[in-house]
C-alpha cells in the first residue's frame, strides 16, 4: 500500500503543495523538449527527401556548433563566422551528397544507416582534428543571445525563465514557421514534397534529385548550427552533446517520421514527460531514470500508435 | 596497380610494425622511462590537455635544465587514453616492454583494472588523489600509490570547512546537504562514507546522481535542489559535468559560496560563466607562475617551443595539478636513486623511493617550488598522506585561497578505509600478502 | 588454378549438407586453426596477445551474435552493449556466489541469464521492426545500463562500483586475475571463440538457421510455411543475447580484468558492434570475424603501428585521424560493397575459381 501511494498519490500531492515548482518543471520540459525537436526536425527533413535514416544529424549540431565557436577564436567577428559556418555547412551538404549518396543510391535502407554513421565518426575526428577536444564556450554575446532572467512571482512561489531559453523557444518557432512556408510556397519547396511523395514520379517530371538532396542536408545543417547555437548557449559546445542528440529517436517515435509538426509535439512529450519523471518519480528508484524514460515512453507508445501521432500509416508492421 | 601495391605494403609495414612494438624494449640503458597516460580527446579531454601539457613540462623542464633526474634522462612516451578504460589498457601493454618506471592512469576506471596488475608486472602505479581511496593502505596495496588525499578524505575536509563556517562541527546538526555526483565510480565511493557522516554528525543527507550520459543536462537535478533548499552543495563532478553544474546553480540562484567542490574543477569549467562567482573547491597547490620551478618550465620549456601548450595556461590550476603529479614522480625517483645507489633505477627501485617520500619544506626549496604545497611523507603503510587542503573561491577571474590548511578526518575515514581494503583482499580472492621488505625511513 | 572444387564428388547426403564442401577450404581453415593455436601463442608476444588477439576474439563473439540477430533475422539491434553487460555482471554473481565452480562455466553460464533478458526485450520485435524496433532496444541499452548502476546487488555493493575479478584457474593454470598469463588468457578465449562459433554454423545451416533466415526475408511468408513467428524471433533475441552475454563476460573476465563495468557497455560499444556486423557482411559467420578484426584492430594498429614504423604521430592526433579514417573507411567500404568484407572475400574466392582463365 505504502509503495502504491508513494507511486500514484505522492507525487500529486507534491505537485499541489508546490505548484510553482510544477510550472518550473514543466518549463525546463519544454525547452528541453523545443531542443529535442529541433534535432528530430533535421531527420525529419532529410528522412523524407530522401529516405535515409540520418544518425549524424547529432553530431552534425555540435560540429556545427563547434565551426562557429572555432572560426570565431581564430579571429573571425562573430557575424562573419556565422556565415563562414554556414558555408561550412553548404559544403558539408555537398561533399555529403556527392561522395556518399550518389555512390549509394538504391541501397537497402540499413546501408544508408550505416553510411550516416561513417559520417559520425569522421566528423567527430574532423571536428576534433580542427578545433581540439575540449569543450567550448558559446559565444551568446557576440551572437546577441540575451543574458539573464525574468522571475515571476505566482502561485506561492516564483517561477524563473531563463532569457536564453524563451529566445530558443522563439528562434525554433520562428525556423519551423520559416520552413513550413518554404516547403509550402516556393518552388524547391514544392519539389521537395514532390520527391518526399514518391521519388520516381519526381523525377519524371525532371526533379533533379541530387539537387534536393543538397538542398535538404544544408537545411538539415542550418537547422543543426541553430541547434547547437542554442544548447550550446545553455552547457557548452562540447562532444557530450552527441549522446542527449540521441534523444531524438524516441521524438521521432512518437511524432513519426515524416512528420514535421510530429517531430515538434513529440519533442514537447518527451521534454516535459522526462522532466516531469525525474522530478517527481525518479526519487522513487533513486534517480537519474531520465536516461531511458524517453525511450520508454516511446516504446509504450509504439503499443498503440506504432505510426507515430502524425506518421504515414504505411509503416511495416506485422 | 602501382597505388594498390604501395597501400599494401603500407599496410603491411603497419602491422609489421605493431607486431613489433612488444619486442622492441628499453632503447637505451641510461634512461629512465615514463610514460605519461593522457587525455587530449574525449568528452573529458577539456581538463585532460592542461594536466597533460604539465606533467608533460616539468619532466622535460627536468631533462632541459638538470639533464634529467640524478644525471639520467626521462624517457618520456605520452600515450592517449582518451579517458576510456580499454584504451588505457592497450596503452598499459604497449609501454608495460619498455620497462616503465611508473604508471599514471588519469582515470579511476583505468586504475582499477590495473591495481591487480601492479604487484605481478612489478610498476608502481601513482594516482594522484583518485583511483580506489583504500589503496592509501600500503601493507595491502604495496605498489599503488595514491597521495596526498583520497576522495574520502576530501569529503571529510569538505565537511570540516562546512562545520568552520557554522561555527563548528556539532552546528551542522539538522542542516540539509546535498550531493551532486557523477553517478560512476568516482562519485559514488564516498557516499557510505557520507551517510556515516550523516548519522554521526546529524545532518541530512540529499543526492542528487547525474548519470554520465545526462552530464549536459542536468536541469531536473536542480530543480530538486530547489525543492529541497539544502544548506550545502557538494560536488564530486569531472569534466563538462562541472561546468553545467555551475551553469545551473547559478540558474536556480543556488548561493555560490554554499556551493563546494571536490578538486577538479579548473579554470575553464567556470570562466565566463555568468554567476559562478563565489564558487568554492578544494586544493592543496599553487597557481601561477610564481615559483621558480614554473618559471624554469618557461625559460626551458615554453620557450624554447618544447610545450604543446599555449603560454598563457602554463601556471593554470589543472596544469599546476600537472605539474604536482610530476613532481612526485621525479622525488620518487631521486629517492629510489638515493635508496638504492643507482642510477637507472626500475619499477621495484621506484617504489621503494615512493614509500621513503619526504618532501619536506627545505626540498621543496631545493626544487624551486617553495611554497607551492604542503609537505609530503610517505612510508610503508601509509600510501597517502592524507595532507590537509585548503579551500578556494573563484572570484570571477581567478582562485583565491580563503581558507587556512583543513585536516581531512583521520578518525572517521581511517576505519571505512581498513574496512574496504580488507574487503577488497578477500573479494579478490588470492590476493597476495605485502613481501615486499620495508624501507627504514630516513 | 589450386581452389577448384573438380574431382570432388559427393556420394551422400551428409557430404552435400557438410560445413565446408569443398577440400580446399577445409585444408584453409585447417591452417587458420593451427595458426591460431600454434603459431600465434608461440611466437606472438605479450602486446600482440593481449591487445589484438583477445580483443578481437571477444568483439567477433559478440558480433557473431548480433549477427544472428541483423544478418539472419533481420531484427536490428542497437542494446547489444547491454546484453554483454549483463553477461559480466551475471558471471560476477555466478562466479563470487559459487567460487568453486569452473570459471569457464560461469562465464558460458551467465549467456543463459543474457539470454532471458534478450528475450524479454525481443518482446516488442513482434509488433515493429526496423527503425522502430532499433529503438526498442536502445531503451534495453539505456535501462539495463542504468540497473547496473542502480542496482549495487549486481556488483556485490562494492563501493566503487566496480567489478572484481578473483583469480581462477583451470587444470591449474590460471586464467583470470592479473597473474594469468596473455598466452593461458589467449588459449581459453580462442577455445571459447572456437566451440561457440562451431555451434553457431551448425545451428544457423541447421532448420532453425534457416527459419531465421526465412523471417528475415518475408516474415509473412515464412508464417505462411509455418514458422511461428513468436517462437522464431524470441529464439533469434535468446540465440544472439547469449553470444552477446558470452562475449560480455570474457570480456571483464579474461581481457580487462574487471573494474568499473559499466561504462565498458555503454552506447558506443553498442555501435562498434553493429559496425562490425555491417562491414564485415551481414549473415556471414566470416563476416563477424572479418568486421571484428576490421574496427577492433584497426585504431589499434594505427595508434600503435603508425609510431613503429617511424611516422611520429602525437597521441592526441592520432586519435583523431584514427575516427577520420575508421569513418572513412566505413563509408569506403559501404559504397565499394555495401555487402561487407564477407562479400569482398567471396568474390575473391569466385575469382581465383576461374583463375588464371576467367573466361
Amino acid at each position: 500500500m505504502d509503495i502504491l501511494f508513494k507511486i500514484l498519490i505522492d507525487p500529486f500531492l507534491q505537485m499541489g503543495s508546490a505548484p510553482d515548482l510544477l510550472v518550473q518543471t514543466i518549463w525546463e520540459g519544454f525547452v528541453t523538449g523545443v531542443l529535442y525537436a529541433l534535432i528530430a526536425l533535421g531527420f525529419v527533413l532529410i528522412f523524407k527527401a530522401s529516405g535515409v535514416f540520418n544518425f549524424a544529424q547529432g553530431i552534425m549540431v555540435v560540429f556545427a556548433g563547434l565551426t562557429l565557436v572555432g572560426l570565431y577564436e581564430m579571429g573571425l567577428p562573430a557575424p562573419i563566422a556565422l556565415i563562414v559556418t554556414l558555408l561550412v555547412m553548404y559544403v558539408l551538404a555537398v561533399t555529403i551528397e556527392r561522395v556518399v549518396l550518389r555512390p549509394l543510391v538504391n541501397q537497402p535502407d540499413i546501408i544508408l544507416f550505416m553510411a550516416t554513421f561513417g559520417i559520425t565518426y569522421f566528423l567527430i575526428g574532423l571536428g576534433e582534428f580542427i578545433f581540439g577536444g575540449n569543450p567550448k564556450q558559446m559565444i551568446s554575446e557576440q551572437l546577441y543571445l540575451p543574458k539573464g532572467s525574468l522571475e515571476f512571482k505566482m502561485l506561492g512561489g516564483f517561477v524563473q525563465l531563463q532569457k536564453i531559453d524563451i529566445a530558443a523557444a522563439v528562434i525554433a518557432m520562428i525556423m519551423i514557421i520559416a520552413l513550413a512556408l518554404f516547403f509550402q510556397y516556393t518552388r524547391i519547396g514544392r519539389a521537395l514534397r514532390a520527391v518526399a511523395d514518391s521519388h520516381k514520379a519526381a523525377l519524371s517530371v525532371g526533379i533533379s534529385l541530387n539537387q534536393i538532396w543538397v538542398i535538404v542536408w544544408f537545411a538539415a545543417g542550418i537547422v543543426a548550427l541553430v541547434t547547437g547555437i542554442m544548447w550550446g548557449a545553455r552547457s557548452d559546445v562540447s562532444f557530450g552533446l552527441q549522446v542527449i542528440a540521441l534523444k531524438a529517436l524516441p521524438v521521432l517515435i512518437l511524432g513519426g517520421f515524416t512528420s514535421v509538426p510530429g517531430a515538434i509535439i513529440g519533442g514537447l512529450i518527451i521534454g516535459i514527460g522526462e522532466k516531469l519523471g525525474e522530478f517527481y518519480w525518479g526519487p522513487l528508484v533513486g534517480g537519474g531514470i531520465e536516461s531511458w524514460l524517453a525511450y520508454c515512453i516511446a516504446l509504450f507508445f509504439l503499443l498503440f500508435r506504432p505510426q507515430g501521432l502524425f506518421g504515414d500509416k504505411i509503416i511495416e508492421r506485422i | 596497380m602501382k597505388m594498390r601495391k604501395t597501400t599494401l605494403g603500407l599496410a603491411t609495414a603497419v602491422i609489421a610494425g605493431t607486431l613489433m612494438m612488444g619486442v622492441e624494449t628499453a632503447k637505451a640503458d641510461d634512461s629512465i622511462f615514463v610514460p605519461l597516460f593522457t587525455y587530449r580527446t574525449g568528452p573529458f579531454a577539456g581538463s585532460g590537455i592542461p594536466i597533460a601539457d604539465g606533467m608533460h613540462d616539468y619532466l622535460t623542464m627536468l631533462n632541459e635544465r638538470d639533464g634529467g633526474i640524478g644525471g639520467v634522462k626521462i624517457a618520456i612516451d605520452e600515450c592517449e587514453t582518451g579517458y576510456d578504460t580499454k584504451k588505457g589498457l592497450e596503452c598499459y601493454d604497449a609501454v608495460k616492454p619498455k620497462n616503465p618506471v611508473i604508471i599514471n592512469p588519469w582515470s579511476t576506471g583505468i586504475t582499477l583494472p590495473l591495481i591487480p596488475k601492479a604487484s605481478v608486472d612489478k610498476i608502481p602505479v601513482l594516482s594522484m588523489a583518485y583511483g580506489l581511496s583504500a589503496s592509501a593502505r600500503g601493507d595491502i596495496f604495496p605498489w599503488v600509490f595514491n597521495p596526498p588525499d583520497t576522495y574520502w578524505d576530501g569529503l571529510g575536509m569538505i565537511l570540516r570547512y562546512i562545520g568552520s563556517q557554522e561555527g563548528g562541527l556539532e552546528k551542522i546538526k539538522g542542516k540539509k546537504i546535498g550531493y551532486i555526483y557523477f553517478d560512476g565510480g568516482f562519485g559514488k565511493e564516498p557516499i557510505p562514507l557520507f551517510e556515516q557522516l550523516a548519522k554521526d554528525f546529524g545532518f541530512e543527507l540529499k543526492l542528487y546522481p547525474v548519470p554520465p550520459g545526462e552530464m549536459q543536462n542536468q536541469s531536473s537535478q536542480w530543480l530538486a535542489v530547489r525543492r529541497d533548499r539544502p544548506d550545502y552543495m557538494v560536488m564530486y563532478g569531472w569534466g563538462a559535468m562541472n561546468t553545467t553544474a555551475v551553469k545551473e546553480a547559478a540558474k536556480v540562484s543556488y548561493p555560490m559560496d554554499k556551493f563546494i567542490s571536490i578538486w577538479w574543477p579548473g579554470e575553464d569549467d567556470v570562466r565566463g560563466t555568468e554567476g559562478a562567482k563565489g564558487f568554492k573547491t578544494l586544493n592543496w597547490h599553487g597557481i601561477g607562475t610564481d615559483y621558480q620551478a614554473l618559471k624554469d618550465i618557461q625559460k626551458f620549456v615554453v620557450d624554447k617551443g618544447l610545450s604543446k601548450a599555449p603560454k598563457d595556461k602554463v601556471g593554470e590550476l589543472l596544469y599546476n595539478r600537472g605539474v604536482y603529479n610530476s613532481l612526485l614522480i621525479a622525488e620518487g625517483i631521486a629517492t629510489a636513486q638515493k635508496l638504492t645507489g643507482k642510477k637507472v633505477v626500475d619499477g621495484a627501485d621506484v617504489r621503494r623511493g615512493l614509500e621513503s617520500l619526504n618532501i619536506d619544506e627545505a626540498r621543496l626549496k631545493a626544487i624551486g617550488l617553495a611554497g607551492f604545497t604542503g609537505t609530503l611523507q610517505l612510508t610503508c603503510n601509509n600510501h597517502n598522506g592524507h595532507r590537509p587542503s585548503f579551500v578556494q573561491q573563484w572570484d570571477g577571474a581567478k582562485w583565491v585561497k580563503i581558507s587556512d590548511l583543513i585536516e581531512p578526518m583521520p578518525d572517521k575515514v581511517k576505519p571505512a578505509l581498513d574496512a574496504a581494503a580488507q574487503d577488497y583482499a578477500e573479494k579478490n580472492a588470492g590476493w597476495p600478502k605485502r613481501t615486499e621488505a620495508c624501507d627504514k625511513p630516513s | 588454378m589450386f581452389y577448384r572444387e573438380t574431382g570432388q564428388f559427393k556420394t551422400n547426403y551428409a557430404d552435400d549438407m557438410a560445413l565446408l564442401p569443398i577440400l580446399q577450404d577445409r585444408i584453409g581453415l585447417g591452417i587458420i586453426l593451427f595458426v591460431a593455436y600454434v603459431i600465434i601463442p608461440f611466437f606472438g608476444n605479450d602486446f600482440l596477445l593481449s591487445t589484438v588477439m583477445i580483443p578481437f576474439l571477444v568483439f567477433s563473439l559478440a558480433a557473431i551474435g548480433l549477427n544472428i540477430l541483423t544478418g539472419f533475422t533481420g531484427l536490428i539491434s542497437l542494446g547489444t552493449g547491454a546484453f554483454m553487460g549483463v553477461g559480466a555482471y551475471a558471471c560476477y554473481k555466478v562466479s563470487s556466489t559459487f567460487p568453486d565452480l569452473n570459471i569457464l562455466f560461469c562465464i558460458v553460464f551467465s549467456g543463459v541469464f543474457s539470454a532471458l533478458v534478450g528475450v524479454l526485450f525481443g518482446l516488442p520485435s513482434l509488433r515493429i521492426k526496423g527503425f522502430y524496433l532499433a529503438v526498442a532496444t536502445l531503451a534495453a541499452q539505456f535501462f539495463l545500463q542504468w540497473c547496473f548502476v542502480r542496482i549495487p546487488w549486481l556488483y556485490n555493493y562494492n563501493v566503487s562500483g566496480a567489478i572484481e575479478v578473483s583469480q581462477r584457474s583451470i587444470f591449474g593454470v590460471i586464467v583470470t586475475g592479473a597473474k594469468a598469463t596473455p598466452e593461458s588468457r589467449y588459449i581459453v578465449m580462442l577455445v571459447l571463440v572456437t566451440l561457440m562459433t562451431w555451434v553457431a554454423a551448425n545451428v544457423l545451416s541447421g532448420r532453425i538457421g534457416r527459419a531465421f533466415m526465412a523471417v528475415r526475408d518475408m516474415d509473412i511468408a515464412a508464417e505462411l510455411m509455418g514458422i511461428d513467428l513468436l517462437k522464431t524471433k524470441l529464439l533469434a533475441f535468446a540465440f544472439s543475447s547469449f553470444y552477446a552475454g558470452v562475449a560480455g563476460a570474457a570480456m571483464m573476465f579474461i581481457w580487462v580484468g574487471g573494474g568499473e563495468a559499466n561504462d565498458s557497455f555503454n552506447i558506443n560499444q553498442s555501435f562498434l558492434i553493429l559496425f562490425m556486423v555491417i562491414i564485415g557482411g551481414l549473415g556471414s559467420l566470416l563476416g563477424a570475424f572479418l568486421g571484428a578484426a576490421f574496427i577492433s584492430s584497426l585504431p589499434t594498429i594505427l595508434k600503435f603501428g603508425l609510431p613503429a614504423i617511424g611516422i611520429p604521430l602525437a597521441g592526441a592526433t592520432a586519435e583523431h585521424l584514427t575516427y577520420i579514417l575508421v569513418g572513412g573507411l566505413i563509408l569506403f567500404f559501404l559504397i565499394v560493397e555495401p555487402h561487407g568484407l564477407a562479400r569482398l572475400w567471396q568474390i575473391g574466392k569466385q575469382k581465383l575459381r576461374m583463375w588464371p582463365f576467367p573466361y
